[in-house]
C-alpha cells in the first residue's frame, strides 16, 4: 500500500478528452491539473498545445514517470498517448468518480448523445444517437447563434421563458421552424425554452430505451446545469443529477485508467 | 486433395471468386449453360441445379448505383435493395445481365415490390414465399416450388426429373457439410483464423458454379487451417463475436473490420452469409422430393417469418458452440423486420443468454466508420 502510495505520487496520469468541440485534459498523481480549450478545427494542432501547456504546468508528457491515456473523438490524433480508450470506456470509468459508485451516465456532448450504464464499476450496456445532431450540444449550438445569443444566455433565457414547440427533428429543418418564430415575432425567451425542450424530449427518449440505475448522473457540457438537469429529470420522471465537473468526465476517467490499465 | 498455396493466398482467391465468376459466367453462356440470377437464401436451388442451370446471387452490395436507384425508389429504403436495382437497371452487373431468368420472393416488402419494376426490363419470376411457418405456409411453399419447376421446364424447354432434384440435394447437402465443418473449426479457443477470411470463404463458395467441386476444396482448406493450428496458435485469445441481423458482404464488410481491427474476432456468422443458409440440410429420406425442399427452406430463420422462433433457436445454439462473449446485430437502414426484431433479439440475448449485445444501423456508404469503430470499440471493451 505504501509503495502504491509512493508511486502515484511520482508519477503523472493525464487524461486528454478529444471532444468535437472542446478537449479536456485533467492529470491526476504528482500534479493535480484541469483544463479546457476549444478543439477547433484540428486534433492535431489542439495536441500539439495540449502537450505545451502540460509542460508549462510542469508535466512532460514524453517523460517516464507519466503515463497518457486519450479519448474522445480525435483520440487517434494524440500521437504521445500511451494508450487509447473510447469515450464510454472512459465516461463510464470517470462518472463513477463523480457518482460515487455505480450509475447512469447521460453525456450530451457536441457530436453525439451517449446513455452509459455502469454496474459493479463496469459498462454493462450504452446507446449513442445515430448520425443526428438533434439532442446534441450541436444543436444548442446552431439554435444559440440563430438567436444571435450565446449558451450561456440561451439557458438563461429559457428559465423565464414559455416554451414553444418545436417538432422538427432534423436539426436544419429545426432551424428554419425557428427563423419562422422570429419572422412571427415570438418572444427570443420563449424560443429559447422551446429549443431546450427540444433537445431534452430527445435525450430523454434516447435514456429510456435502457433501465437506469438508482443514480443518474449528467457529464458533458451542459453538465453542470441545473436548468438542463431539472428539465430531463422532469421529462424522464427521474432524478438527474447535475455535476460540477461533469464535462471532465471522459478526461478524468482517461486519467483514471492511465494508472489501472498500465501493462 | 491437397493445397500447395498459403492459407492466406487460399482466401484472397475466395475472396476473389466473386469478380472470378464475372468471367466465368460468360464462358458459361458461351457453352450454352442457362444461368439464373437469384436474390435469397429462400431460393430453392436444388431445382434449378437439377436442369444443369448454373445459379448466381445478385444481391449487390456497393452503393455505386444507388444514386441511379434512387431515381425510381425513395432514398428512405434498404441499400440492398435499391443498389440491386441500380446494378439491375444500369447493366453494371454483368451476373445480371448474364442471367437468363432472375427469381424473387415475397420476402420483404422493399423486395416484392422492387421486383415489379425490374420485371419491366427482365424476366423475373416470382415466388410467393409464405410469412409464415405454419401447415398451410408450408403447403403454399411446396405448391410454389413445384410452380417454378415447371416454369423453368417451359421456358427452357427441358425436363427435371426427381431423380436429377435428389442428385441436387446430395450435392447441395455435401457442400452444406463441408462448409459447417469449415466454420467450426471457430468453436477453438483461440481461433485459428481471423473472422474476416472465414466470412472470404463463406461468401466466395456461393459464388462457385460446380457446386459439386466444393467439398474437396473446402475440405482441404480445413485441413491445412487444423495442420498450422496444431502446429502454432498464432491469434492471441479475444473477445468472441457472433454478428447476426441482415447480409453482409462487400461494403458492409467494414463491420467485420471495425470488430477484429478493435481487438475482437468474429466467430460466427448467423445471418444469411453464414450459418442460416448453411445449417440445415434437406432430407434426403423424404419420399416426397418437394416436401422435403419446401421443408427446409421454409424453416430458414429470417426476420420476414412471423413469429420467428428458428432464428432464436439457432442464435442461442451457435452462442453456446462457439462460447459466444458477446453478439452484434447489423442492421441494414430502413430494413424494418430486422430492425424491429431486434427488439426482441436484444431482449433474448441478454436475458436468456446472459450476454451483451448491439445494434448496429449502417448502409452501404463509408462515412460512418468513425462512428462504427467507437461503438464497436466499446462494445469490445465492455466485453
Amino acid at each position: 500500500m505504501k509503495e502504491d502510495m509512493w508511486k502515484i505520487m511520482s508519477m503523472n496520469y493525464v487524461g486528454i478528452d478529444i471532444g468535437s468541440t472542446a478537449s479536456k485534459v485533467v492529470v491526476r498523481g504528482k500534479n493535480d491539473i484541469r483544463f479546457v480549450l476549444p478543439t477547433g478545427w484540428s486534433s492535431k494542432e489542439t495536441t500539439i498545445k495540449i502537450k505545451e501547456r502540460l509542460l508549462e504546468a510542469g508535466v512532460d508528457v514524453a517523460s517516464e514517470d507519466t503515463r497518457v491515456v486519450a479519448t474522445g473523438y480525435g483520440r487517434v490524433a494524440v500521437d504521445f498517448a500511451d494508450k487509447v480508450i473510447t469515450e464510454i470506456t472512459c465516461h463510464a470509468r470517470g462518472g463513477r468518480e463523480l457518482a460515487g459508485g455505480d450509475c447512469t451516465i447521460i453525456d450530451v456532448g457536441g457530436q453525439d448523445t451517449k446513455v452509459i450504464q455502469v454496474n459493479q464499476g463496469v459498462v454493462t450496456d450504452f446507446l449513442m444517437n445515430d448520425k443526428c445532431s438533434a439532442g446534441t450540444g450541436k444543436f444548442l449550438e446552431i439554435m444559440a447563434n440563430r438567436l444571435g445569443i450565446t449558451l450561456n444566455e440561451l439557458f438563461e433565457l429559457a428559465k423565464t421563458g414559455e416554451s414553444i414547440p418545436i417538432s422538427s427533428l432534423c436539426t436544419v429543418f429545426a432551424e428554419s421552424e425557428i427563423i419562422s418564430y422570429i419572422g412571427e415575432g415570438r418572444a427570443r425567451e420563449d424560443i429559447a425554452a422551446g429549443v431546450i425542450d427540444s433537445v431534452v424530449a430527445k435525450v430523454a427518449q434516447l435514456a429510456q430505451r435502457q433501465k437506469s440505475a438508482e443514480k443518474i448522473i449528467l457529464t458533458g457540457g451542459l453538465s453542470h446545469s441545473d436548468y438542463f438537469a431539472s428539465k430531463l429529470s422532469e421529462k424522464m420522471g427521474k432524478n438527474v443529477m447535475p455535476t460540477e465537473l461533469g464535462r471532465f468526465a471522459g478526461a478524468l476517467g482517461a486519467a483514471y485508467l492511465a494508472e489501472e490499465k498500465r501493462r | 486433395m491437397e493445397l500447395i498455396k498459403d492459407l492466406p493466398e487460399v482466401f484472397e482467391e475466395f475472396a476473389e471468386q466473386r469478380q472470378n465468376s464475372f468471367l466465368n459466367v460468360k464462358k458459361l453462356k458461351e457453352q450454352g449453360i442457362p444461368v439464373v440470377g437469384v436474390y435469397c437464401t429462400y431460393f430453392p436451388q436444388e431445382i434449378a441445379m437439377a436442369m444443369g442451370a448454373a445459379t448466381i446471387g445478385l444481391c449487390s452490395t456497393s452503393d455505386e448505383t444507388i444514386p441511379d436507384a434512387e431515381k425510381d425508389l425513395p432514398k428512405n429504403l434498404c441499400p440492398l435493395i435499391k443498389s440491386s436495382y441500380g446494378f439491375a437497371k444500369t447493366d453494371k452487373c454483368p451476373f445480371f445481365y448474364f442471367s437468363d431468368v432472375v427469381v424473387g420472393e415475397t420476402t420483404c416488402d422493399g423486395k416484392k415490390k422492387m421486383y415489379e419494376y425490374m420485371a419491366e426490363f427482365k424476366p423475373v419470376h416470382i415466388m410467393e414465399l409464405p410469412n409464415s411457418q405454419s401447415p398451410e405456409a408450408l403447403e403454399l411453399w411446396k405448391k410454389e416450388i413445384i410452380k417454378f419447376k415447371e416454369f423453368l421446364e417451359e421456358k427452357f424447354e427441358v425436363e427435371i426429373t426427381e431423380e436429377k432434384i435428389r442428385e441436387a440435394i446430395k450435392v447441395n447437402n455435401n457442400v452444406r457439410r463441408s462448409l459447417k465443418k469449415f466454420y467450426k473449426v471457430m468453436a477453438n479457443d483461440p481461433v485459428p483464423m481471423y473472422g474476416h477470411n472465414l466470412f472470404k470463404v463463406l461468401y466466395g463458395s456461393t459464388f462457385k458454379f460446380n457446386r459439386a467441386a466444393i467439398p474437396a476444396e473446402v475440405d482441404a482448406v480445413v485441413e491445412k487451417i487444423m495442420a498450422e493450428y496444431e502446429v502454432e496458435k498464432k491469434i492471441e485469445k479475444k473477445p468472441r463475436i457472433l454478428v447476426t441481423g441482415c447480409p453482409i458482404g462487400g461494403a458492409t464488410e467494414k463491420v467485420i473490420r471495425a470488430i477484429e481491427d478493435n481487438g475482437g474476432v468474429v466467430v460466427t456468422y448467423e445471418n444469411c452469409s453464414g450459418a442460416k443458409s448453411i445449417d440445415q440440410l434437406v432430407d434426403e429420406d423424404n419420399p416426397d422430393v418437394y416436401d422435403a425442399l419446401a421443408r427446409r427452406y421454409l424453416n430458414i430463420g429470417c426476420s420476414v417469418m412471423t413469429p420467428n422462433p428458428n432464428r432464436l433457436e439457432l442464435l442461442g445454439r451457435l452462442i453456446d458452440e462457439y462460447k459466444v462473449d458477446g453478439v452484434v446485430e447489423v442492421v441494414l437502414q430502413a430494413c424494418h423486420t430486422y430492425n424491429v426484431e431486434s427488439f426482441g433479439i436484444r431482449r433474448f440475448v441478454n436475458e436468456k443468454k446472459g450476454i451483451p449485445y448491439i445494434a448496429v444501423e449502417t448502409d452501404y456508404s463509408q462515412a460512418d466508420i468513425g462512428q462504427l469503430n467507437t461503438r464497436l470499440t466499446a462494445f469490445i471493451e465492455m466485453l
